[in-house]
């Protein structure tokens, strides 16, 4: 008599499906996701005097820095608009790029420990770290919020439209876009760490290349041969749709837009093919 | 019972040495290797992981064709010696990497302990890092509400729940650690050798919650530790790993005897090694020989037979109350017995000790033979594992066969006078 075909919940195979995401999985472990997030936040301002109070201070600091040597020192012009929220408008943005690439980056190095011990599914990482870094973001956005509405009780030109309605897909452009980067670099840093050095230096020297410190009609205006380098970084569109949405002022185009979306598609599905590849047996090289 | 796990063909390699320079030509001509539809060339000549040789390549299997498999309410120990890939097949289990080659087939939930403590954050509290790890090893939130209660009271750190585990004590940690993975409501349940922290108490704790998952809820439990005794305690049939391969599989007490004796053949004579510095050294064991109570030099003791141990000994000065003393423990390190000699003044010279068991009947199995040089004010010598006295199990004729009817009824043989009266 043959054997009965036996039911068996998990096969553990040396390789699996490259675009197999385990999305059940991370859906068991939604808990964890939320919890991770959450010691992320709360770890951030333990033993602090001040506190979530923290999260405006970068920011704000930043913002006064760039006013006063961008603005007023180097005389950059901001489309009209009050330099600290122009320059807010910009960071705000560019900081959940950056902290999602970088983070992302290292996180199997920076989580060796934990995850060479205990399986979890691997995407819960970034994704916590994508969350964690969309709560500071929506702190930072507060404060945009008030900084905007201040300026325009003090009868400043700045009218916002109905293109702000576009945020939260700007959003997960971002966090897509930082999320797949991050994935891609993440995958190559657990055996060369070389990449790693890259990406810390080469990160904020990116920020110049799009138009967190300059509007994006200097460059055209200034460099008209060599605009279509700014407008080819992806995250250019996105922050320009945001400044227009949001201060009424910027280059908003459709086109952009789409090849920004098209962009971040290609770049998130490398980057899940390429953690996916690595995340079984990265323990064993990092 | 029904099967649940079953491991197939299962193997895996390491690459030994740094990755650098040359990593990445290597990388491409492995990658160029797997287009052509070829066999990887560097896992071709991969040579069985014996860490003590000096290989000639740099992939080693610490896991080799790998099969067996594990039933429910089953547990199962797995022995071996350091490098043996013991951790790498829990790690293979456990899912934190995946093997070379082969499959495991498993059914049901797995929670692994390969650490205690994996993701705690030393700033936040007990009570945030209940949540988090019990999260981290797989439980929702829903379930770690449910048993908080029951996992604080395990784990005797109520008072400092609220405190970060920062400032806890390294036992606490490990307590509060270890409580939570208990509380899994996985089927299967893999730890890896954590109890060698914490206390007495504590371990015995942990040893006893892990009896109640296999024994008492029917759930799978495997288990890697080097000290038998708990693995004797807990597991009803084990593996015993050697260099990547399962060397035997089957009863516990089985593969505990054969890992114990994997790499010691019987002997009866025992040339003890000079000391390095013995010019200096006032006195010194050089042999030690087995013997039965006929003086008959046997490697193995019939059990119920007595016997004595000869210890031939060199003194270099004159020595005032010179003690010599053995000991014997168990192969669990549990200490049987120590004796001594009365203390003598002896001038330089060689000598031989005897030591004569007149009374006590030992078990049979091995034991292990501690041995000790001595005067009031020094120990000249102490030697731990200089020899070991192997009881057979095939009784000696002479023997009253009552006292072996039970298997497992003790260390000592001896009978005892029991009287059965009734009361008026």
């Amino acid at each position: 008599m043959p054997e009965p075909e036996e039911h068996w919940d998990l096969e553990i195979k040396p390789t699996g499906s490259l675009f197999d995401l385990k999305l059940k999985d991370v859906w068991h472990y939604r808990d964890l996701l939320l919890l991770l997030v959450r010691r992320d936040f709360v770890s951030f301002y333990k033993q602090t005097m001040l506190g979530p109070i923290w999260f405006f201070v970068q920011p704000i600091i930043t913002i006064l820095v760039y006013t006063l040597v961008f603005s007023n020192l180097a005389g950059i012009k901001t489309d009209g608009i009050p330099g600290p929220v122009f320059y807010l408008a910009g960071t705000i943005m560019w900081n959940y790029f950056s902290e999602c690439l970088t983070k992302t980056s290292t996180v199997f190095k920076d989580n060796a420990g934990m995850l060479g011990k205990v399986y979890f599914p691997r995407l819960i990482m970034p994704l916590s770290i994508i969350f964690s870094n969309l709560i500071r973001f929506g702190v930072q956005l507060i404060l945009f919020i008030v900084l905007l509405a201040y300026y325009i009780l003090a009868g400043k030109p700045i009218v916002p439209n109905v293109y702000l309605l576009l945020l939260p897909f700007l959003i997960i452009l971002i966090a897509a876009l930082g999320l797949g980067l991050g994935m891609i670099v993440s995958a190559v840093t657990t055996k060369y760490r070389d990449v790693s050095f890259v990406v810390s230096f080469g990160v904020p020297l990116l920020m110049y290349t799009t138009t967190v410190i300059y509007p994006l009609s200097e460059v055209v205006k200034k460099y008209s041969h060599y605009s279509w380098l700014i407008k080819f970084n992806p995250l250019t569109s996105i922050i320009e749709t945001f400044r227009y949405g949001f201060l009424g002022k910027g280059s908003f185009s459709w086109e952009l837009l789409l090849y920004t979306s098209a962009f971040t598609i290609i770049v998130l599905l490398i980057g899940i093919v390429v953690f996916n590849k690595v995340e079984k047996t990265f323990v064993d090289t990092v | 019972m029904a099967k649940v796990i079953k491991v197939e063909n299962l193997s895996k390699a390491y690459q030994l040495g740094d990755f650098g320079t040359g990593t990445l030509s290597r990388d491409l001509e492995r990658y160029w290797a797997r287009l052509r539809g070829k066999e990887d060339p560097f896992l071709k000549i991969g040579e069985t992981n014996d860490r003590t040789t000096l290989g000639t390549t740099d992939i080693v299997w610490s896991l080799k064709d790998i099969n067996f498999e594990v039933k429910q309410g089953e547990a199962l120990g797995i022995i071996g010696r350091n490098g043996a890939g013991k951790s790498t097949l829990l790690k293979v289990l456990s899912r934190v990497t995946s093997p070379t080659t082969g499959s495991v087939k498993v059914k049901g939930r797995i929670a692994s302990l390969l650490e205690v403590g994996t993701g705690f954050h030393p700033e936040l509290s007990g009570r945030e890092n209940i949540y988090l790890n019990g999260a981290i090893l797989g439980m929702r939130k829903a379930e770690i509400k449910r048993k908080f209660d029951e996992i604080v009271a395990f784990a005797g750190v109520e008072r400092y729940i609220d405190t970060p585990v920062k400032r806890y004590s390294s036992g606490m940690y490990v307590r509060l650690a270890f409580a939570v993975a208990a509380h899994l409501e996985s089927e299967i349940l893999i730890v890896d050798e954590v109890l060698a922290v914490g206390d007495a108490e504590f371990q015995k704790k942990c040893l006893g919650k892990m009896g109640d998952i296999s024994k008492g809820e029917g759930r799978t439990v495997l288990f890697v530790s080097h000290n038998m005794g708990a693995i004797k305690k807990l597991c009803g049939t084990g593996i015993f790993l050697n260099n990547g391969l399962i060397s035997m599989a089957g009863d516990i007490d089985t593969i505990i005897d054969k890992y114990l004796h994997a790499e010691t053949e019987l002997k009866a004579i025992y040339h003890i090694p000079l000391p390095e510095n013995r010019d200096e050294q006032i006195g010194y064991a050089y042999r030690l020989v087995i013997e039965d109570d006929q003086g008959n030099i046997l490697p193995e003791i019939p059990v119920g037979r007595l016997w004595r141990i000869k210890v031939l000994f060199t003194l270099k000065k004159d020595i005032k109350h010179f003690i010599i003393a053995l000991g014997i423990t168990t192969d669990l390190d549990v200490n049987v017995r120590t004796c001594w000699s009365n203390a003598r003044d002896m001038a330089a010279g060689s000598y031989e000790a005897t030591f004569f068991e007149n009374d006590l009947l030992l078990s049979s199995g091995s034991y292990n033979l501690v041995l000790g040089l001595s005067s009031y004010e020094t120990t000249f010598q102490y030697l731990e594992n200089v020899a070991k006295l192997n009881i057979s199990d095939v009784p000696d004729i002479n023997i009253d066969r009552s006292i072996l009817r039970f298997k497992n009824a003790g260390l000592l043989l001896n009978p005892m006078t029991v009287q059965v009266s009734g009361i008026k």
